[in-house]
């Protein structure tokens, strides 16, 4: 494996790894690791670093909501435009392209359940190419990127073994 | 009481770092590099096929032997390692490969026998020896070797005359491989004093370097040694207790005789979680194994980094690495650092001759944790 593939995989693990402490654990030297950071940055393979958040244990609302798009292409504009504009929007947090009954799957977060019925109502079901929207509340997260969000269990493992 | 007890119990010493594990067991917020297992869970695959098998109500003994489909499933798996072993009468399926050890011991020893173990070693070998009624040769590896097993330390340590020998590559307690021209000298020694060999290879998937090569496959020895091996470490499934023996007939044989009295067979549920190890496990351990190759880096480098000797183990979950300057005493070492910084790892002389000034450190621990106890122990260190 190439050493930006490798740094990749301990990124995807640990984005806050510093980079003396990847050069430990790939035997390359930090500075060579900044360099190869910054070439993934730079040729936009890595697009940004961001927390894993358990949103049941901060004391606000959150409501995050999946949406599924339904859209109609003409001649002048195809999935890509439809895209673009919809992803312009703060509300989405991810979106989409999927095979199957529908086109897009648009992840939507806001502060209430009125929020986002009233952003999907308002802003999203409006688009011209927009037919159809189907929106999913969410009501319990267990795992986010790889991350299981329950206690986790406890090492059960005897201090020292032979 | 003491005196219903056999002689044999009453002379085996309790394991050197059951004083440590006392004193750890009543402290909080210890970190522990003194765990010679996995801290992954077994891979969710093998789970379920246990599962699946209990709803089955697959509780029965299997033949003495294990279940026939997974001594094939365990011919082939160890191709990889240009073991060829027939299902029928070559493989023997066990409750752990500690039992395989105890039964080859049983197998192979006489009254009087010497077994020759390489030191710093694992701590079952010499107390299953005398339990067969053997007497252990430690056989002193060095440092400067990197702890690898030299012609001349067998030849010093007077192994020419003994019975058998016991090989534990890739090594526990301190990480060291056997190069195939390392394993080509020691066959040498092995049939110039007609020695038989019982060959420990559990840790044979967790190499770093470059694969696992065995002392059985270099020719003329696949007919002296059996070999050890299961799904503790690689498949991190150590309490589902199986493990395996590969040998010649009469000597697998001669351990299933021993076993079908003592174990009747290996646990049922474990056999089926075991054989969907090895048919759907595989991308599981070489996910663990990079995990720890890269904790085995950050490790080295964070000892030698400390002043902390550290050669490059290239097996195993284990680094063995030296007492920093100014401390001889690898045990008054192990407990100040466990009193003062609640890390725990465990004094190389509990593994022998050899071990003495080392410290065994597992990095079969979360990386977040590896990092805290590496600090704890450079504030130590740099006190």
């Amino acid at each position: 494996m190439d050493d930006k593939r490798e740094l990749l995989d301990l990124l995807l693990r640990d984005a806050r790894e510093s980079p003396e402490d990847i050069a430990r654990q790939t035997g390359l030297d930090a500075a060579a690791v900044e360099t190869l950071l910054t070439e993934l940055e730079e040729e936009g393979v890595v697009r940004g670093y961001q927390a894993v958040v358990d949103w049941d244990r901060v004391d606000e609302e959150h409501v995050q909501a999946q949406l599924e798009l339904n859209v109609e292409l003409d001649r002048e504009t195809g999935y890509e435009e439809i895209a673009r504009r919809i992803a312009k929007f703060p509300e989405v947090s991810s979106l989409r392209l999927v095979s199957g009954d529908f086109d897009f799957a648009v992840d939507v977060e806001g502060k209430s359940m009125h929020d986002v019925s009233q952003f999907v109502s308002e802003r999203i079901a409006p688009i011209p190419e927009v037919t159809q929207t189907v929106t999913h509340f969410v009501m319990e997260t267990y795992k986010e990127r790889g991350i299981e969000m329950g206690d986790t269990d406890e090492d059960d493992r005897l201090t020292f073994s032979p | 009481m003491s005196r219903h007890l056999s002689t044999r119990a009453q002379e085996t010493p309790p394991s050197g770092i059951r004083r440590f594990f006392e004193v750890a067991e009543e402290m909080d917020d210890v970190i522990s590099l003194g765990v010679g297992e996995p801290d992954f869970s077994a891979p969710w695959a093998a789970r379920t096929a246990a599962i699946d098998s209990l709803e089955r109500g697959r509780t029965s003994y299997t033949s003495n032997r294990g279940r026939r489909d997974l001594r094939e499933a365990i011919a082939d798996r160890v191709e990889r390692y240009d073991h060829y072993y027939d299902p029928d009468d070559e493989i023997l399926v066990t409750a752990g490969a500690s039992e395989a050890v105890d039964l080859a011991m049983r197998a192979l020893v006489d009254p009087g026998d010497t077994v020759a173990v390489p030191e710093p070693s694992y701590i079952s070998y010499t107390p299953t020896v005398s339990f067969a009624g053997g007497d252990s040769l430690p056989v002193r590896t060095r440092a400067e070797e990197e702890f690898a097993l030299r012609y001349e330390d067998l030849e010093r340590a007077g192994a020419a005359d003994a019975e058998a020998l016991v090989l534990c590559y890739p090594n526990n307690p301190t990480g060291a491989v056997m190069s195939e021209d390392g394993l080509a000298e020691v066959a040498e020694f092995v049939e110039e004093h007609d020695l038989f060999v019982l060959s420990d290879e559990i840790y044979a998937a967790l190499r770093y370097e470059d694969d696992h090569a065995s002392i059985a496959t270099i020719p003329g020895m696949r007919e002296r040694t059996v070999v050890f091996n299961g799904f503790s470490k690689a498949y991190a499934m150590t309490g589902f207790r199986l493990g395996y023996a590969l040998g010649p007939s009469e000597v697998i044989g001669a351990m299933n005789r021993i076993h079908q009295y003592t174990m009747l067979s290996a646990p049922t549920t474990a056999q089926y979680a075991a054989l969907e190890a090895i048919e759907a496990c595989d991308d599981a351990v070489e996910d663990m194994r990079r995990a720890y190759d890269r904790r085995r880096r950050f490790v080295i480098s964070r000892f030698n980094e400390l002043g902390m000797d550290c050669f490059e183990a290239k097996g195993a979950f284990y680094v063995f690495p030296k007492c920093p300057p100014g401390w001889e005493d690898d045990e008054a070492f192990a407990e100040a650092l466990l009193e003062e910084e609640s890390v725990a790892l465990v004094p190389g002389r509990v593994f022998g001759e050899g071990g003495e000034g080392h410290l065994r450190v597992s990095y079969a621990t979360g990386m977040s944790e590896l990092k805290t106890a590496l600090n704890r122990i450079e504030s130590f260190v740099r006190e």
